[in-house]
């Protein structure tokens, strides 16, 4: 199992790449998240939903939250980017979509490679999350 | 003789926190849910509160060696008056913070492997979409009831098992080689280099099946799952299963973030709080680390997760 030698297995490149993304990506995704909530808690941008409310009905299930409030599913919040509270899944979506991202990066690398089991295995992987990123599959809280 | 008393402090000092601090949260919790929404406190205090409680969710985290993940579900549920929709969606979220804030350093080192992690992704990640939907779709009480079992079931587990730093894999199994489940690294405290192999991928696989939909239902990490998986049953060495665990994470855990998020399960007010304070928290617990007992900390998070998975267990059934 063991063996006494100065040779490593490399660790591969697009390994190290995939790495780096995340590690900017993270941050850069946290940033923004940390300045975005607070333009939203200091009103300094307007929530489309105020923090009262939001308070008031937290309690209740997603589906019925976003009913009352009129909040769209899917990507509907894409059109209400102006508001304090919807600017906040700016960070948030960078976060979701590093992984993606990342596998992107990895399919021209097996390619290259002529690792074609990897190169189907990632990109499988990313329709996969892209389905779930798309909400086409029952996408919308009510 | 200021480390010896800082070793012995730091534990009692953060049972303490931890006890103090929940009590007047449970009962705030207590009164607000009775009230319904946020009760009569103002809106502030809750996202406040939050901020503080998984900041010292993170430290314990680290201390313990478990996933925030697994840790925030349970306790924020219980405690605190979001829906538990909302908290799952965070749940995920949080999990998947901290993976991707761990995954560099891992990945650079070669702790974590992409050969091991890719093929298992993908079954998980899948079935944590399926999961993301059924426990969405569920009644709350039936999703609090398989909760509560679930968290007990996991800190049962925690407590019993005993994991191999270096399983002993005599042949590896034809689907494992074929998908190059196999690889090297470097042991830091020794400086040599272990090469290891698995088995047992065809169980592994299936096993990923379940950990998926129970990431996906429940919103919490799979670490917890995936370590034993990777170490106990498909032997890999232990280093390279937490390591490899916890990259994963970041895959499973983005595919059913994006459900809760499509789903209209994310409250920013909510959501980011917990992710913020639970990696500061983190950041802090690797610091204090190296001066903690590990061991301790690790029994009190257990006996906590125990709670919190009796009290989900009872809310779901109306006790």
């Amino acid at each position: 199992m063991t063996q006494n030698t100065k040779e490593l297995e490399h660790v591969p490149a697009e390994q190290k790449a995939y790495a780096t993304l995340l590690m900017y990506g993270c941050w850069i995704g946290i940033g923004i998240m940390v300045l975005t909530y607070f333009f939203y808690l200091s009103g300094i941008i307007e929530p489309y939903v105020s923090i009262d409310k939001v308070s008031d009905l937290w309690h209740l299930p997603a589906d019925e939250f976003s009913h009352k409030l009129d909040i769209p599913g899917g990507w509907g919040w894409l059109a209400l980017i102006g508001y304090g509270d919807f600017l906040n899944f700016i960070g948030i979506v960078i976060l979701g979509a590093l992984t993606i991202v990342g596998y992107l990066m990895l399919i021209p690398a097996y390619i290259k490679k002529k690792d074609f089991l990897f190169t189907s295995i990632a990109i499988v992987e990313v329709l996969v999350l892209l389905l779930a990123a798309s909400g086409i599959l029952g996408g919308g809280g009510h | 003789m200021f480390m010896r008393l800082s070793r012995r402090v730091t534990p009692v000092f953060l049972w303490l926190s931890l006890v103090l601090f929940t009590s007047p949260v449970y009962a705030a919790a207590e009164s607000a849910a009775a009230a319904g929404g946020g009760g009569d406190w103002p809106w502030w205090f809750w996202p406040l509160v939050l901020l503080v409680f998984c900041f010292v969710l993170g430290i314990l985290a680290v201390l313990a060696g478990v996933g925030g993940g697994v840790l925030y579900v349970p306790l924020v549920s219980a405690f605190f008056p979001f829906h538990l929709d909302f908290v799952r969606g965070a749940g995920l979220f949080v999990a998947l913070a901290g993976a991707l804030m761990a995954g560099p350093g891992l990945l650079r080192r070669g702790l974590a492997s992409l050969r091991l992690a890719l093929p298992v992704a993908l079954i998980a990640s899948t079935f944590a979409i399926l999961g993301a939907f059924i426990g969405l779709s569920l009644p709350t009480t039936i999703v609090q009831i398989l909760l509560g079992a679930t968290i007990i079931f996991i800190a049962v587990l925690l407590l019993l098992s005993k994991n191999v730093e270096y399983p002993v894999v005599t042949k590896q199994d034809a689907v494992g080689l074929a998908l190059g489940m196999h690889g090297s690294y470097i042991e830091e405290t020794t400086g040599k280099i272990y090469e290891y192999k698995t088995h047992r991928t065809w169980a592994g696989l299936l096993i990923f099946v379940l950990i998926g939909l129970v990431a996906g239902m429940f919103g919490l990490g799979a670490g917890w799952a995936n370590i034993p998986v990777l170490n106990l049953l498909m032997g890999a060495p232990l280093k390279i299963s937490v390591a490899t665990s916890k990259f994963l994470l970041s895959i499973t855990d983005t595919s059913a973030a994006w459900v809760y998020l499509n789903k209209g399960g994310i409250i920013p007010l909510v959501a980011i709080p917990s992710i913020v304070g639970l990696m500061l928290g983190s950041l802090v617990g690797v610091k204090i680390l190296a001066r903690a007992k590990p061991a301790a900390i690790r029994y009190i998070v257990i006996a906590v997760l125990l709670f919190a998975g009796v009290r989900a267990l009872l809310k779901g059934l109306g006790i």
